[in-house]
């Protein structure tokens, strides 16, 4: 793994409006992403984790301006997305790609696999005629389907061997960058682990960098480099996997990492829970200061008062939280 | 030596749809005792929700159909009960909460009167007597301002509290059965955590048994002591959880839990992974279901379908290889 930069979001902001009343005046916004900035490395996975509703599919696809971001850069290539046209931005999604969580959803019905699968290269006009059905057989070989099924529609097939048909879409005009939006978190135990191994082949094969998005701590532990813990709209921490998991320092990483079972009785004797209180707090409405402090157990007043700041406590590990040391 | 409360021998059910007869639950034989905690673990599909509503009798007929077995509860066989005597058994003996706290509560009923539904029902309360316990048990599952919440309606309720209040609404009649169909798969961790821990106080002070379904092998691990793996509609292993979970015999049972990775990075390089998927059983299993997907399998395996058998004390398997020599056994 290399520390080269391959993207770069700085102070990300995704707000959606909501409107009420016969004029649809608007009347507020949910905060779903509120500045977000971290690094993606070159061929690299980095982890995007939180409970649902934090915001982490909305960093992923407005990242890719599938959203159109508030405020804020994404910088790929020297190239800031965010200020591109849509023009320019479809020419930019050849290296940048999105597999989605729900394999039932994400694939047209009444278009055959090698519909789905041969579209971009069409869209893209990498590829014509014979090429594209070519190309075709091949992906769908790559990512462990029969290339005989290329003419079937998506309902004849499963829920792993779909989510298959999307990463062979993905791959299909072989980008740089591919995030994965929950993309195990439909599928079995068992089909799970298969979707995960072809995700790791196909990163060697072709050095491929994934933002990884997920609530499976166990799963996002084992297929990341680094990883990130996101709470409310925001990031509040982000270290190399394991340090991340050995030695969590924001308190609400901590909670969430202690509340994960652990497949074996004898470890779950041992561990000692950090039960939070409460529930996430509306995003259209969040607390003041740090977004935590509703149901930190060791907030004081400094965190009502002031947000805050991203920093790097230790090589590598960055925390959001006034109370934790620096350490060196 | 504990009291068994729940003897089920031989279920069977089986479900009509246009493609063929479904056999989800073939043959499938337990008991409970008072008191215990079991899990009970499989795939989506593999028959272990449809087994607990078979006993309770709460399948869909037509087109499911209980076509074997027996389930009886202190002797009684609840699938020849009269409807008003297992309805009697369902609201106050056994009672069962679903995955979905979203829609197991009626959006147009305040949250008070699904509360005491049962209560005026199975325990002739008068309403004010029910309105004191409803508020009690919403105390009890950590609900502030119980008393305030009674008239509100469920989607003023987060997942969470929804979730604890279907457990308020399932333990009001001090049932010795509760029967939790994946609790907490709609919840986040954290508070699937918070769940987790309620439940077990509960438990604690109640004295119920749990029969818990799910596919985390992790929430079984820190709550049930016994536990069933189910494939095919039918049980292919049972231990005691940390048997289980150290010496686990059968292939399906080991790919599962290989395929797992661990929060606490004691994990390989590499997942372990079951090709293929689980089956839809429009014959019955001639041989073992697992069969196909088993790297184990050797001709008898398609011909013969395994019964458990005891391997060790109190770990039964259905498997006619010993996975640990790669022997027939």
């Amino acid at each position: 793994m290399s520390t080269e930069t391959l993207l770069r979001v700085d102070n990300l902001v995704k707000h959606f409006p909501i409107y009420q009343g016969v004029i649809r005046r608007q009347v507020g916004a949910v905060h779903a992403v509120d500045g977000v900035s971290f690094e993606i490395y070159k061929g690299e996975t980095l982890g995007l984790v939180g409970e649902s509703g934090c915001g982490k599919s909305t960093a992923g696809r407005t990242i890719l301006r599938l959203y159109k971001p508030t405020d804020g850069h994404v910088y790929y290539d020297g190239t800031d997305l965010a200020s591109l046209s849509e023009r320019e931005m479809r020419g930019m999604r050849r290296k940048l790609q999105i597999i989605f969580q729900d394999p039932y959803a994400s694939l047209n019905p009444r278009m055959t696999v090698a519909d789905i699968v041969g579209e971009p290269l069409i869209v893209h006009k990498v590829a014509n005629g014979k090429e594209v059905q070519e190309r075709v057989q091949e992906l769908l070989a790559l990512v462990g389907l029969n290339p005989a099924f290329a003419d079937r529609y998506p309902h004849e097939f499963s829920g792993g061997q779909r989510q298959r048909i999307g990463v062979a879409r993905a791959l299909a005009l072989q980008p740089d960058l591919i995030i994965c939006d929950e993309p195990i978190s439909a599928l079995d135990v068992s089909i799970q682990a298969q979707v995960i191994n072809l995700l790791e082949d196909l990163q060697k094969q072709f050095g491929l960098t994934y933002l990884f998005i997920a609530h499976d701590l166990s799963m996002v532990r084992h297929i990341s480099d680094r990883v990130a813990v996101m709470y409310l709209g925001v990031i509040v921490e982000l270290a190399e996997r394991d340090e991340l998991y050995d030695h969590p320092l924001h308190p609400y990483a901590q909670a969430l990492l202690s509340a994960v079972p652990i497949p074996d009785p004898v470890a779950e004797e041992r561990r000692q829970r950090i039960i939070l209180e409460g529930d996430v707090p509306s995003p259209v409405n969040p607390p003041s200061g740090c977004r935590f402090r509703t149901r930190c157990p060791i907030a004081e007043s400094v965190c009502t008062e002031q947000k805050p700041e991203w920093r790097e406590v230790k090589p590598g590990h960055f925390v959001a939280c006034h109370l934790v040391e620096a350490q060196t | 030596m504990p009291n068994q409360i729940l003897n089920v021998q031989g279920l069977e059910t089986r479900f009509r749809t246009d493609e063929g007869t479904v056999h989800a639950i073939n043959g499938v034989s337990f008991t409970i005792d008072e008191g215990e905690t079991v899990g009970i673990v499989g795939e989506s599909g593999c028959g272990k929700s449809v087994t607990m509503l078979s006993v309770l009798r709460l399948i869909p007929t037509p087109p499911g159909k209980i076509t074997g077995g027996t389930a009886e509860f202190h002797g009684q066989d609840l699938l020849k009960m009269e409807d008003d005597e297992i309805r009697h058994v369902r609201g106050a003996q056994i009672s069962m909460i679903f995955q979905d706290p979203m829609t197991s509560l009626n959006p147009v009923l305040t949250i008070g009167k699904q509360l005491t539904e049962p209560m005026l029902l199975h325990l002739g309360m008068t309403k004010q007597q029910a309105n004191n316990r409803a508020v009690e048990l919403l105390e009890m599952v950590g609900i502030s301002g119980a008393r305030e919440r009674l008239p509100d309606y469920p989607h003023q309720f987060s997942g969470g509290m929804r979730q604890r209040v279907m457990i308020a609404m399932a333990l009001s009649c001090n049932p010795q059965i509760l029967i939790a169909d994946e609790p907490t798969t709609a919840l986040d961790v954290t508070i699937q955590a918070q769940f987790i821990e309620l439940v077990k106080r509960l438990q604690e002070n109640l004295g119920m048994a749990i029969i818990w379904i799910t596919h985390d092998l992790g929430v079984i691990a820190g709550l049930a002591q016994r536990m069933m793996v189910m494939y095919g509609g039918l049980f292919i292993e049972e231990a005691d959880v940390k048997e289980l979970y150290a010496n686990p015999q059968h292939p399906y049972t080991l790919g599962l839990l290989g395929s797992l990775p661990r929060l606490d990075g004691k994990h390989s390089e590499r997942l372990v992974s079951i090709d293929g998927i689980p089956p839809v059983l429009y014959e019955p299993p001639k041989g073992c279901p697992f069969a196909p997907r088993c790297s184990f399998a050797i001709e008898r395996c398609s011909q013969e379908n395994p019964v458990l058998e005891e391997v060790a004390p109190k770990h039964r398997v259905a498997c006619w290889v010993d996975t640990r020599t790669g022997r027939s056994r």
